[in-house]
């Protein structure tokens, strides 16, 4: 048999993304659709006292104007985003869902109050300036480490304080185990906050037919199925009234994923409202203010050790900000604690999590989904020791792995999905040794690196490895066709923004039906095509998805040799699938395409059998007990400049091990972009607010994504351990570039600076702050 | 509401008359009036250049110009460079290097490259970085779009 997983094979999909033929959200034109632009508040937090949409509502070219007061009953939070928390002991969990539009009080900068519908976004963007509204100002909770404070102004007045959520997770005895350490590092680490920022803004096209009674809504959503159900549910409509697409998608990331933004909610109403199609297109600005976020939190963390090295403990008391809702629930801060721990056997675990709201735009996962900020601490934290111990960093982490003959190996914590969390699968040191190999780290360490200080050089060098928990349930679906033209088609209801799923999906086809990859057809995020399933997002399209059609692929092959068993008179053992044909083994002349065999299997006379089913065809899904766990190591040389303090990278090499893969092309791909994505993270990207909680730097010209000049080639090597826990032996890989990269640059940066004795217990860095940290180092001298 | 401008322009060869308002930006003029949706519209500022199309041959930023500014001249965008069946040298390329991930920027960056590699027929991997320092891209860290670029180049020197 041909083999067609871990194949190079190029996207099918690309000559119509490479010619502007495909299509994008904003791409949608229907005949007489009219467009919203919404006003948002300038405020983080205050009184709506009043609304005035008179003047905008004459304005020629309006059609209509909604506030809160116009929804009536239809006026209602959004729903919870994910399954609320889990009752383990003790938790505390206040749920707050966001509004539609703000009535009675604005909780963040950019919450929509009203929402224009006209002949042209320009009209309507003119009438939005028409409205006046009356905002009383509050006292605003700006950050985290002062929400809790006593006389903090509350973000949800009938809530006792800013309290969104607490929870303590632990494992064996962190107490008595701090009673005998030997070292133990204790320090405050801090993450702010970043932008997902994919090239596309969001939007949403709704159109309401009155006649069929049916709406068709374009949306730029990672998860169509769950939007078309909401939909169905808030607008009174019957799901199969509701067709959801989403087409192609311009990045994503995460915030695409948090379905039932405000906007998501009120364009579909609308439509229905006035009968007409409505397009709404986010701008660059209202995705400043209006698109989740993501990653602030401040630990106080601490690791415990031998004087040898050996960990025997890691605690982290930490503050976690929700922003003004939290209908995301725990999501982010779990993933965190599952990281906590890196790569490493810890034997006592402590974490007190505080989830707080405060009034900025809320925070939903973002590519790492609080994977970065775990493995930040634990990652510095033994950066520290080592330090103190005087050993190499590489050795104290060989030192710690969980050693190979441990898997499964159970954390004794639950994960974001509130499952036990369990490390399927693992082979750590021979990928620290691979990676350490690739750059040279010994060589570079002992020659080359004073070789160059001693030209006055700052040289660092970082090696960060890390976990991934990846491939969650609850579980993905698709259905398969052999059409009678010899094509096939797959559809899946799992949504795609840019991952090459339309070529990987079909690798995974071609595989068991011996097509080429080039006659699947595949459909992704269409709600009318396949409407069982949750989504894209936690690194779960290869693992769920991409299982869930190799079961569909499995029973359709069964279908095929079955009846091609009985045309061609042979054993089915005997048949081979290749080239788009069955075919008897050593008797090329006997054989049948699969297009006539599709035919035959859906025959216009004649009866079929009972008890089987016409045609080449199955749906089947794929649930996975508990998520895959990839791993991986990432290692940079950078040169810092001591006047600019930009830093270069000299060589940047990832090894990564996601167990099985299906196309190295599109995996070397999605390693590029998430290290691009990681580097904003760590020395680039932050976004600034102010003490009223005004964002500062919302423009592309003053948050920084990284450009070609700032992004490294990138070295990749590969190190497969198959999970044990899915046919295909496959662990998610999406967000692996962007989780060890800040850890890395912290590590890398204090080795550029020798003489200082500098540690990076923040994130992001910037030039500005860099420079900063050598001063505040250089006085103290 | 503005008066109206009469406007006569030629988009890939193609020449259009328009009676249009003065403050429509060229951007939404070709993707809504003219139905060339291929030009994507990325932040509205000049920063992201996913909008970027030729303007007499020189890339400019769609986004940065009203369309009325645009009057007798020649534009270029990305549905005059090739088709799915007829791919332009420079688009082939990118899909041969896996330049390509979700396709938001990649117009942009195509009408960025095809006067640069007219000046430029064998470019170093930093001056590529540096041609495509305008655009941003979030899913491929740039490193297989220099790689499509290098191709590209080859494939036009031959």
């Amino acid at each position: 048999m041909k083999k067609s997983i871990g194949e190079r094979i190029k996207r099918t999909e690309d000559p119509r993304l490479l010619t502007g033929q495909a299509l994008f959200v904003d791409d949608v034109n229907i005949p007489n659709m009219l467009h919203a632009a919404f006003l948002r508040s300038d405020y983080a937090h205050a009184y709506l006292r009043s609304v005035d949409v008179s003047e905008a509502r004459a304005r020629p070219g309006v059609v209509a104007v909604f506030t809160a007061e116009d929804m009536g009953d239809d006026w209602q939070p959004g729903p919870p985003l994910v399954s609320p928390p889990p009752t383990v002991e003790d938790i505390t969990f206040y749920s707050r869902r966001q509004v539609p539009l703000a009535k009675d009080k604005v909780r963040h900068v950019g919450e929509p109050i009203a929402v224009v519908i006209a002949e042209s976004r320009y009209i309507a963007e003119d009438a939005v300036e028409d409205i006046l509204v009356d905002l009383d100002p509050l006292e605003v909770v700006s950050d985290i480490e002062t929400a809790l404070d006593p006389n903090a102004p509350l973000v949800h007045d009938d809530l006792d304080s800013n309290l969104a959520a607490h929870m303590i997770q632990s494992k064996g005895d962190y107490q008595a185990a701090k009673a005998t350490a030997e070292v133990v590092i204790s320090r405050k680490i801090e993450i702010d906050r970043g932008a997902a920022a994919a090239m596309e803004n969001r939007g949403i096209v709704a159109d309401w037919d009155s006649k069929s009674q049916h709406l068709t809504v374009w949306d730029t959503t990672q998860a169509p199925i769950p939007i078309r159900n909401g939909l169905a549910a808030r607008l009174g409509l019957s799901e199969s009234q509701v067709r959801v697409i989403a087409p192609f998608i311009g990045g994503a990331f995460g915030p695409k994923m948090m379905m039932f933004y405000p906007e998501e909610m009120r364009i579909p109403w609308i439509s229905i409202q006035l009968g007409r199609a409505i397009k709404w297109i986010e701008d660059r600005r209202e995705n400043f203010y209006a698109t989740t976020q993501e990653r602030r939190q401040v630990h106080e963390a601490e690791m415990l050790l031998t004087r040898e090295g050996k960990i025997l403990g890691v605690s982290h008391t930490f503050l976690h900000d929700s922003g003004a809702y939290d209908p995301y629930g725990l999501t982010i801060p779990l993933n965190t604690e599952s990281h906590a721990m890196g790569a490493y056997a810890v034997p006592n675990y402590f974490s007190d999590l505080t989830v707080v709201f405060t009034n900025k735009i809320l925070t939903t996962p973002i590519r790492g989904a609080g994977r970065p900020q775990g493995i930040f601490v634990v990652e510095r934290l033994l950066d520290l020791a080592a330090k103190e111990l005087e050993m190499d960093p590489v050795e104290i982490r060989k030192l710690n792995f969980i050693p190979p003959d441990a898997f499964p190996y159970e954390q004794q914590i639950i994960d974001q999905a509130f499952s036990p969390l369990i490390f399927d699968s693992g082979d750590y040191q021979p990928v620290m040794e691979k990676a350490a190999g690739m750059i040279g780290y010994d060589q570079f360490v002992k020659e080359e690196q004073p070789r160059l200080r001693a030209e006055d050089k700052h040289v660092g060098i970082g090696i960060v490895p890390f976990v991934e928990t990846t491939g969650v349930g609850p579980y993905e679906g698709a259905r398969i066709t052999i059409e009678a033209s010899g094509k096939i088609n797959v559809a899946t209801g799992v949504g795609t923004q840019g991952q090459g799923h339309f070529t990987a999906f079909a690798q995974v086809v071609a595989e068991q039906l011996g097509v080429d990859v080039k006659d699947v057809n595949l459909v992704t995020g269409d709600t009318a095509q396949f409407h069982w399933g949750t989504g894209t997002f936690a690194s779960r399209g290869a693992v769920v998805a991409a299982n869930a059609i190799h079961a569909s692929a499995l029973i359709v092959r069964e279908k095929v040799l079955k009846l091609a068993s009985k045309l061609l008179e042979a054993p089915e053992e005997e048949l081979e699938l290749e080239d788009g044909y069955v075919r008897v083994a050593d008797i090329p002349h006997l054989s049948i395409s699969l297009g006539d065999l599709a035919a035959e299997a859906n025959p216009l006379r004649g009866a079929v059998e009972p008890g089987t089913e016409p045609g080449l065809e199955a749906t089947a899904y794929f649930g996975p007990k508990y998520g895959a766990i990839a791993f991986g190591v990432h290692a940079m040389i950078i040169e810092v400049d001591p006047e600019t303090m930009m830093v270069e990278i000299k060589r940047y090499v990832v090894v990564e091990d996601c167990g099985t893969v299906i196309n190295p092309l599109i995996l070397e791909g999605q390693i590029h972009g998430g290290v691009a994505m990681g580097i904003g993270n760590a020395y680039y990207e932050q976004l600034i607010y102010d003490e009223n909680a005004q964002l500062l730097n919302a423009s592309l010209a003053d948050y920084l994504i990284p450009t070609a000049n700032e992004v490294p080639r990138i070295e990749i090597g590969h190190f497969e351990t198959r999970s044990p826990l899915n046919p295909l032996g496959t662990k998610g890989v999406g967000e692996a570039g962007t989780i060890p990269v800040p850890a890395l640059f912290a590590q890398a940066i204090e080795n550029a600076f020798p003489d200082h004795d500098l540690e990076i217990l923040e994130m992001p860095l910037s030039p500005n702050r860099l420079f900063e940290l050598l001063q505040e180092k250089e006085s103290e001298k | 509401m503005s008066d109206l401008y009469q406007l006569s322009i030629t988009v890939n060869d193609t020449e259009y008359q328009r009676a249009i308002e003065p403050r429509i930006l060229l951007s939404d003029f070709l993707r809504h009036d003219l139905d060339l949706t291929g030009t994507h519209v990325g932040c509205e500022h000049g920063v992201c250049g996913a909008c970027t199309v030729l303007f007499d041959g020189h890339p400019i930023r769609s986004c940065l110009m009203f369309a009325v500014q645009a009057d007798g001249h020649h534009i270029q965008t990305v549905e005059g460079l090739g088709s799915p069946d007829n791919l332009h040298v420079i688009q082939k390329a990118f899909w041969d290097a896996h330049g390509v991930q979700c396709g938001f920027c990649t117009p942009g960056i195509l009408m960025t490259l095809v006067p640069f590699l007219e000046n430029n027929p064998d470019p170093d991997e930093a001056a590529i970085r540096q041609a495509i320092s305008g655009n941003l891209c979030r899913c491929t860290g740039y490193q297989n779009i220099a790689e499509a670029v290098k191709l590209a180049a080859e494939s036009m020197r031959t």
